[in-house]
C-alpha cells in the first residue's frame, strides 16, 4: 500500500529566504520545493501529502505554538512517515527538526531526518527517529538525499534497516533476535579472526559508564538522620506490593518507625542470592537492628521512618536510574542527611 | 585422552515397563524410574510424564535438564556424586541423543524456568527439540531449602542414569571420537597452530548457585585447569538455579557447545589445550584472586587465545571483564560470551561492568526481552509458579493460561556457553 509522507523544512530550504526570514511563521502547502523534490523520486512506494515550512528562529522562540501547528497538520493529512531536513550541522534547524519529529513520533508517525553527527538536535531525536548520517554542510546535499530516500523507501515497505547498511545513527535499541549460528560457533569464529588478524565485529560494544561524584561527608553523625535503602528485595512478609524477584519495575517504601529490627516481619523476594540467612533475619541485608543500637548510643541522630527497597538482580540500569532519582528526591525533601545503601 | 560418544538417535519416547530402544523409539520403565528416584527417603512422591517436540505442552518450574547415558564398562553415573570417584574423560559413553530428563517440582528458589514444546516459546529454548521425560519430584515435608535442593538435584541425576540403562544394549547410530594427547604431543603435532584455552566461568555462590566437579563444590576451588573431555563425560553437574535463561544445566555441561566447537577446530586452525573453571565468587577479594589466578594460569600454559564464557549476569559481569583485561594485558587475545540485560525495550545499558579491552564479545541475547506465550493444552508442573520465577511477575499468567515472561524465565534461552542461537542486534 502506498504510504503517505509529510515533509518539514526551514525557511531557507523552503525557499522563503535566508537569515532575515528566520522568524517566518509555520505554513503548510501541498506543492513540494527544495530537498523533498530530490527525495521523492527515489523514496519507493510513497506519495507526498505536503510540506510544512517554518523559520528556525520562530520555532525556537514559539516552540509550543509551532508544535501545535505541526500536530494539526498531521491530524489533517494523516501521514505514515514524517521527513524533516536534512539539517546537516545547522544547530537551530537540527533542533527544530528534532522537535518536529517529536510531535510526529508522539502521533505514531515514523520519523526520518538527516543530520551531521555533531548537530545538537541529534540527541533529541536519535532514539526514535531514523536520522541519516550526513556531511556537515549543505554542499553535500546530493549525497544526503539518497540516504534519506532509501530509509523512507525501506521503512515504507516494512523492510529491515540497520545502522551500517543504511547509514543512520543507531537508535540505541538492542533487539534480541534469533540468528543462524549457535553462540559457541560465533565465539570460535571471532577468536579465530582475532588470532589471524582478520576483521571481526563485536556483537556487544562496551557501554560507557557515568561517573558519580561522592557526596560531601556528614560532619556530625550524632545529629544526622540516616535512611536505609536496599536493592536486596526486602519487603514485609507476604510481599504486599508484589515486588518482582528479578528485573524490578518498581520500588517500595515501608514504615519502620515502630520497629527495632526487621527480623520476623520482613523477608526477601530477591531471586539472585541465597535467601535462607536473610529470611532468618532480614537485618542481615538491611541492618535496622545495628542502626537502632547506634541511635540509642547517640552515635547517629535518628533512623529515618521509612526504608526503600527494590530488587537489584536483572534490573535494567534505566529502571535503576529512575528509581534512584525518585527515591533520592523523596529523601532530600524529607531532610535525610545520609543513606545506608545495601546491595546483595 | 580418548572419549567415544556412541549416539543412539531417539525419534520418539513412550512409557512402558522396560527400558529399551527399538527403531529409535525409547521405552521408559516407569515404575523402575519411580523406584530409582524413591531410593532417597527424603523423596515423598514422584510422577513421570512425557513432553515431545511440537506438542502444546508447557513445563514449569523446571529445575534441571540431564542427558540419559550409559557409561560403558565404568562406574555408571556421575563420578564423585552418584557413584564413587572415577576419572572421567577416557572411555566410552552410550548416549540417548535427543532424549532428556527434565526435573520439576515445588519451587526451591525463584530461578527455575519454563520450557514450551511448541510455538513462540519453543523458539527460545533448546529443550523444545528434545524428547523430554519429565520427572516431578515431591520431597518429604519439613526440609529446609538447602536439603530440598540437594534432594531434587540428586533425584534428577539418578533418573537420568536409570533411563540411560536403555542405551546399554541399543544399536549405535553414530560414534563420535574425541582424542587429544598430552600438551607435548599436541605441540609437536601442531607447532604452528595457536594454542587456545576455554575459560568457563561458573556461578559458585551458595544455595541454588553452585556447580560441582567430581562432586567438589566449585566455590571451594581456585581456578582449575581440566581436560575438556571430563565435562563431556559426566564429571560436571549443575546445582544451579540462577536465572533459567543462562544457567548451565547438567545437560549443557554434558554437551558443552564451546568445547564441541573448539574441538572441531583442534588440529585444523588451533591447538585446543584445555578448559579452565573460574568460579564467580561474591566477595571482591575472591573476584580479584580468581580472576588474577585464571589469567596467570592461561599465561603459564602458553595460551595465545582464550574464549571466556560467563554464567549468570550482574556481579559476574565484573569477573568477565576483569579476566578479559588481565588476559589482554598479557598479550593473550580473547573472545567473550555473555548475555545482556538491556531492559524490556532494549535501550538500557547491557552490562554492569566494562573494560576497554573487551573488544570481541558475542551476545547471547537480552535476558529482559519479553515474550508472549499462548495457552498450553497440557501443563506439566504448576503454571502459577511462573509468577514467582525470575523473569515472571505477579499477574504474568493470564486467566486463559497464556503467559508473558522475560527470557530470564526460559531455560537455556540466552545460554552463555553458546548452546542456543539468540543474539542481539543494534537498531
Amino acid at each position: 500500500m502506498t504510504k503517505k509522507v509529510l515533509f518539514y523544512l526551514n525557511q531557507f530550504f523552503g525557499g522563503i529566504g535566508g537569515e532575515d526570514k528566520a522568524d517566518y511563521e509555520p505554513s503548510f502547502q501541498t506543492e513540494l520545493v527544495g530537498p523533498p523534490t530530490g527525495i521523492m523520486p527515489k523514496a519507493g512506494d510513497v506519495e507526498s501529502v505536503g510540506l510544512i515550512i517554518c523559520g528556525d528562529n520562530f520555532f525556537g522562540q514559539n516552540e509550543d505554538e509551532t508544535k501545535a501547528f505541526i500536530a494539526k497538520v498531521i491530524d489533517e493529512t494523516q501521514p505514515d512517515i514524517f521527513v524533516a531536513g536534512p539539517a546537516f550541522n545547522a544547530g537551530r534547524y537540527g533542533f527544530a527538526c528534532a522537535g518536529a519529529c517529536k510531535v510526529a513520533h508522539e502521533a505514531g508517525v515514523t520519523c526520518v531526518s538527516g543530520m551531521y553527527e555533531e548537530n545538537p538536535g541529534l540527541e533529541h531525536c536519535q532514539s526514535f527517529a531514523w536520522v541519516a548520517q550526513t556531511a556537515n554542510a549543505a554542499a553535500q546535499m546530493r549525497k544526503a538525499l539518497p540516504i534519506m530516500a532509501n530509509l523512507i523507501s525501506k521503512l515504507a515497505a516494512g523492510e529491515e534497516v540497520t545502522p551500517e547498511a543504511d547509514k543512520y545513527f543507531a537508535q540505541g535499541r538492542r533487539e534480541c533476535i534469533l540468528v543462524d549460528e549457535l553462540g559457541s560457533t560465533r565465539a570460535v569464529k571471532m577468536l579465530l579472526a582475532r588470532l589471524n588478524d582478520e576483521p571481526f565485529e563485536t556483537e556487544l560494544p562496551m557501554p560507557s559508564f557515568d561517573v558519580v561524584e561522592p557526596a560531601a561527608p556528614i560532619l556530625d553523625l550524632s545529629k544526622a538522620t540516616i535512611a536505609l535503602a536496599t536493592s536486596g528485595g526486602i519487603v514485609p512478609n507476604g510481599n504486599p506490593d508484589r515486588l518482582q524477584s528479578a528485573s524490578a519495575q518498581q520500588w517500595n517504601k515501608y514504615d519502620i518507625s515502630e520497629y527495632d529490627q526487621l527480623k520476623g516481619d520482613f523477608y526477601t523476594v530477591h531471586g539472585g542470592f541465597d535467601p535462607v540467612y536473610c529470611n532468618e533475619t532480614a537485618d542481615r541485608v538491611l541492618p535496622l537492628d545495628a542502626l537502632r543500637d547506634m541511635q540509642k548510643q547517640g552515635k547517629i541522630g535518628k533512623v529515618y521512618d521509612f526504608f526503600y527497597a527494590t530488587t537489584g538482580t536483572g534490573t535494567a540500569v534505566a529502571n535503576a536510574r529512575k528509581f534512584g532519582e525518585e527515591i533520592g528526591k523523596e529523601l532530600k525533601e524529607a531532610g535525610v542527611d545520609g543513606v545506608l545503601l545495601t546491595s546483595t | 585422552m580418548r572419549l567415544e560418544h556412541n549416539l543412539i538417535y531417539i525419534k520418539d519416547v513412550v512409557l512402558g515397563d522396560v527400558n529399551k530402544v527399538e527403531d529409535g523409539v525409547l521405552t521408559v520403565d516407569v515404575e523402575g524410574l519411580k523406584a530409582a528416584v524413591m531410593t532417597d527417603d527424603k523423596v515423598k512422591d514422584v510422577k513421570v510424564d512425557l513432553a515431545k517436540p511440537g506438542e502444546r505442552t508447557r513445563i514449569v518450574p523446571v529445575k534441571d535438564v540431564i542427558e540419559p547415558r550409559f557409561r560403558v564398562g565404568r562406574t555408571n553415573g556421575f563420578p564423585g556424586v552418584t557413584t564413587k570417584y572415577e576419572q572421567a574423560g577416557d572411555g566410552v559413553v552410550n548416549i540417548l541423543k535427543g532424549a532428556a530428563i527434565v526435573t520439576i517440582g515445588d519451587m526451591v528458589g525463584f530461578q527455575e524456568g519454563v520450557i514450551d514444546m511448541w510455538g513462540e516459546g519453543a523458539l527460545w529454548t533448546p529443550f523444545s527439540k528434545t524428547f523430554n521425560i519429565v520427572v516431578d519430584i515431591t520431597p518429604i515435608d519439613g526440609l529446609d531449602p538447602h536439603q530440598h535442593e540437594v534432594v531434587v538435584r540428586l533425584a534428577g541425576l539418578r533418573a537420568s542414569t536409570f533411563v540411560g540403562l536403555a542405551a546399554e544394549n541399543a544399536a549405535i547410530d553414530e560414534t563420535k571420537v574425541y582424542e587429544i594427547g598430552t600438551m607435548a604431543e599436541e605441540e609437536a603435532k601442531y607447532p604452528d597452530l595457536p594454542k587456545v584455552l576455554y575459560v568457563q566461568m561458573n556461578i559458585a555462590q551458595g544455595l541454588l548457585h553452585d556447580t560441582f566437579f567430581y562432586g567438589v563444590d566449585l566455590k571451594e576451588i581456585i581456578p582449575t585447569w581440566f581436560h575438556p573431555f571430563e565435562e563431556l563425560d559426566n564429571a560436571v553437574i549443575s546445582g544451579n538455579c540462577v536465572a533459567a535463561c543462562d544457567k548451565i544445566t547438567t545437560y549443557q555441561h554434558q554437551n558443552n557447545a564451546l568445547t564441541y566447537d573448539l574441538y572441531e577446530q583442534h588440529g585444523k586452525t588451533i591447538n585446543f589445550i584445555g578448559n579452565i573453571f573460574s568460579p564467580e565468587l561474591t566477595t571482591l577479594d575472591g573476584k580479584f584472586r580468581n580472576c588474577d589466578y585464571c589469567a596467570k594460569l592461561c599465561h603459564q600454559l602458553g595460551a595465545n587465545g582464550v574464549i571466556v564464557s560467563e554464567e549468570g549476569y550482574g556481579n559476574p559481569d565484573s569477573d568477565l571483564v576483569m579476566i578479559c583485561s588481565r588476559l589482554e594485558k598479557r598479550g593473550i587475545k580473547t573472545a567473550l560470551v555473555t548475555d545482556e540485560c538491556s531492559g524490556w525495550d532494549g535501550t538500557s545499558q547491557p552490562l554492569t561492568d566494562t573494560a576497554p579491552e573487551a573488544v570481541a564479545v558475542v551476545s547471547s541475547g537480552n535476558v529482559s526481552k519479553v515474550i508472549d506465550l499462548e495457552p498450553a493444552d497440557k501443563v506439566l508442573g504448576n503454571i502459577k509458579s511462573a509468577q514467582t520465577l525470575a523473569g515472571g511477575w505477579d499477574g504474568c499468567v493470564a486467566e486463559d493460561g497464556s503467559l508473558k515472561v522475560e527470557l530470564n524465565a526460559v531455560i537455556g534461552a540466552t545460554s552463555e556457553i553458546g548452546y542456543h542461537n539468540a543474539s542481539v542486534k543494534l537498531y
